[in-house]
């Protein structure tokens, strides 16, 4: 265990009665009891269908909720679920729940639990979302058995979403981290996943958590970890996720917590991701990412114009970002109309690889950074609406497949700028 | 009579002589003071030059807006103006130094000024310095914000926070220099109330519209808006 436990005395003495396990559920909550009752109940189903004759426990690591969740986490019955499953657990099923501050902190949430996974001597920790309102049982199964039986390390999530839903990923965390690390991991922003012991322990030993980027965004930090690390990679099928409904203001902290992360690992890795080139498979299990058909009622003039305007208002600070060639032609893409709107994928990793540069080399403040990204990341979201206006799902996967090559083939250039300038 | 103009120009010859012969030796200090003062002078500005590269001061600089306010107006780079100011102020310092040497009656008190100034010009160029930082970073935060905002006038809004911070920076230096402190104060306070005056009229009657736009958009829009589907970004 870290020798700088984040533990308290009352915790330690909660996790010294549960004793040794074999599987940690943990749950970094804050303010989630809308949607918290359904999802322990499911994970309680979960641990008596999958797992019955191992040692399990659910930990709670909470933010500092003011809606009395870490009591609906330790207070959910099981009886209910023994009633409705037909299944009895051979071991205690316990819960226990820990307040490791007053204001929500991902990383150390995160920190907490696998502490306590550690101090527990589990062999595997699966981190569920408290979003996650679509959970099933299975969710479990397919998490940590690659763990329990196959020797994996870290098993990552796939789900069936909607098109709507992980444009981000789809556009930017996923093609940009496979190509710079050279796995083909589609959810390297999970959250939910599951990790070894092993890895667990390293990680806490690394002292990766006093880096600014692994602080920012502990998850996609715990990803190229392990891509980085060598460890055994998985991913498996979950289901249908559907994801938490959020705002604008949101998507300035989305960037921070997902492309800022991403963006700063690039600095320590350097040495590690320099000398890679294309990208392999990582073992799917339980099925393949799936895409939901819908109809879709965006507003996309509005997705336009705030792209359009965007580039307009923040010229000089998009001068001092990306080259000149890259700016001529954000301002093209910004003079089309709807109709005939293409931010292109060449483009697109262009613009991306030239901000991860510029944050390199932190020609400004590197969160000014990171905000001026989110007017150009509307513009990519309206091409990528419009491409999968009409497709079919295989559609998709062939587009997705194309941006990645497009972020593939042009990783020589994000070299060739990265300490040179534009 | 042609023998006493003559006695009292080699008396006035003797006296300049002498006099001459008098300031010499003090003379030659002054010079060889404001040489060792240029040698020193010299040296100091390459010293300041090679830490300002170092600690990458042009970066800041850069960072800060400065540069490119020296480029349109055809000044060398930051790191060169500062090392070029460090120069030049340590080296009339000397110079002066030697002036003071020769005695001069009544340049004693203006040189013994100059270098009790040093220190407020020193701290009013660092004020200068971080007031020019500080009305960047604060202009750029506000129009990246009002960007994602969505908000209309995200360029307005940034110039007139770039504008009242620098107003408030360079009121400070020239009230560290103790140049007009009255008059820039009486200035300060009344460009700051035109601007504040304005803003409030602006919003008042020209932005009716804007105003009726931003309430249309927080209170009736919304719930039009939240029927439409939203893009999420994870």
């Amino acid at each position: 265990m870290a020798e700088e436990t984040l533990l308290t005395d009352d915790f330690v003495r909660q996790l010294i009665n549960v004793g040794e396990v074999d599987l940690v559920v943990g749950l970094c909550t804050h303010n989630n009891s809308k949607t918290i009752e359904p999802i322990v109940r499911a994970i309680q189903a979960g641990i008596l269908k999958c797992f019955p004759r191992e040692r399990a426990a659910i930990i709670n690591a909470d933010g500092g909720s003011q809606d009395g969740t870490p009591k609906l986490v330790t207070g959910a019955s099981i009886d209910d679920v023994w009633n409705a499953s037909k299944v009895y657990a051979l071991r205690t099923l316990h819960a226990i729940s820990t307040t490791y501050a007053r204001t929500p902190d991902p990383s150390t949430a995160l920190r907490t639990i696998l502490e306590a996974a550690d101090l527990l001597r589990a062999r595997a920790c699966v981190l569920i979302s408290p979003d996650s309102t679509t959970i099933e049982p299975d969710w479990l199964q397919h998490l940590a058995r690659p763990i329990f039986y196959d020797n994996f390390d870290l098993v990552c999530p796939i789900y069936r979403r909607k098109r709507s839903e992980g444009v981000l990923v789809r556009n930017l965390l996923y093609p940009m981290t496979r190509s710079i690390y050279g796995y083909r991991v589609r959810e390297p922003y999970a959250s939910e996943f599951a990790i070894s012991s092993r890895l667990a322990s390293n990680f806490l030993n690394q002292e990766i958590w006093k880096q600014d980027w692994s602080r920012m965004g502990p998850e996609i930090s715990l990803t190229i970890t392990a891509v980085t690390g060598k460890y055994r990679i998985a991913q498996s099928f979950l289901g249908t996720k559907v994801a938490p409904g959020r705002s604008t203001a949101d998507l300035v902290s989305v960037m921070r917590r997902t492309v800022g992360a991403l963006f700063s690992s690039l600095d320590v890795n350097f040495p590690v991701w320099s000398t890679i080139t294309g990208s392999e498979p990582v073992s799917t299990l339980d099925g393949q990412p799936e895409g939901m058909p819908e109809s879709l009622r965006i507003n996309r003039k509005h997705l336009r114009d705030m792209f359009a305007s965007g580039v307009a208002q923040l010229e000089t600070v998009f001068r001092s970002i990306l080259s000149p060639p890259t700016f001529s032609e954000l301002q093209r893409i910004a003079t089309l109309g709807v109709g005939e709107f293409n931010y292109p994928a060449d483009v697109w990793a262009k613009t991306v690889f030239e901000f991860a540069a510029s944050y390199h080399r932190s020609v400004i403040n590197r969160d000014h950074i990171l905000q001026a990204l989110v007017p150009l990341y509307r513009g990519r979201s309206l091409t990528f609406l419009l491409e999968n206006r009409d497709g079919s799902v295989e559609s998709d996967e062939t587009r997705e497949e194309s941006l990645c090559g497009e972020f593939e083939r042009l990783k020589p250039y994000l070299l060739e700028i990265w300490g040179n300038g534009k | 009579m042609r023998d006493i103009v003559l006695t009292e120009l080699m008396q006035a010859v003797q006296q300049m002589a002498r006099d001459f012969a008098h300031y010499l030796p003090r003379l030659v200090v002054m010079l060889i003071i404001a040489f060792a003062g240029w040698v020193i002078a010299f040296l100091l500005k390459l010293l300041v030059r090679g830490i300002l590269r170092l600690t990458k001061f042009s970066k800041l600089s850069e960072n800060a807006g400065a540069t490119q306010l020296l480029h349109q107006a055809a000044l060398p780079s930051s790191t060169e103006l500062v090392s070029r100011f460090v120069f030049w102020v340590a080296w009339a310092g000397f110079v002066l130094l030697g002036v003071s040497v020769l005695g001069i009656a009544g340049l004693q008190e203006y040189i013994s000024r100059f270098f009790l100034y040093l220190p407020r010009l020193f701290v009013a160029m660092v004020i200068l310095f971080f007031g020019f930082v500080g009305a960047n970073f604060f202009s750029r935060a506000a129009l990246l914000a009002a960007v994602n905002a969505n908000f209309r006038s995200s360029r307005l809004l940034s110039i007139s926070v770039r504008v009242i911070i620098s107003i408030f920076a360079l009121s400070m230096v020239f009230e560290v220099l103790g140049v007009g402190e009255q008059t820039m104060l009486i200035a300060f306070a009344t460009v700051f109330g035109a601007v504040m005056l304005g803003l409030a009229i602006a919003f008042g009657i020209g932005g009716q519209g804007l105003a009726r736009e931003f309430l249309e958009k927080r209170l009736v829009r919304r719930q039009k808006e939240e029927k439409e589907d939203e893009l999420s970004p994870l």
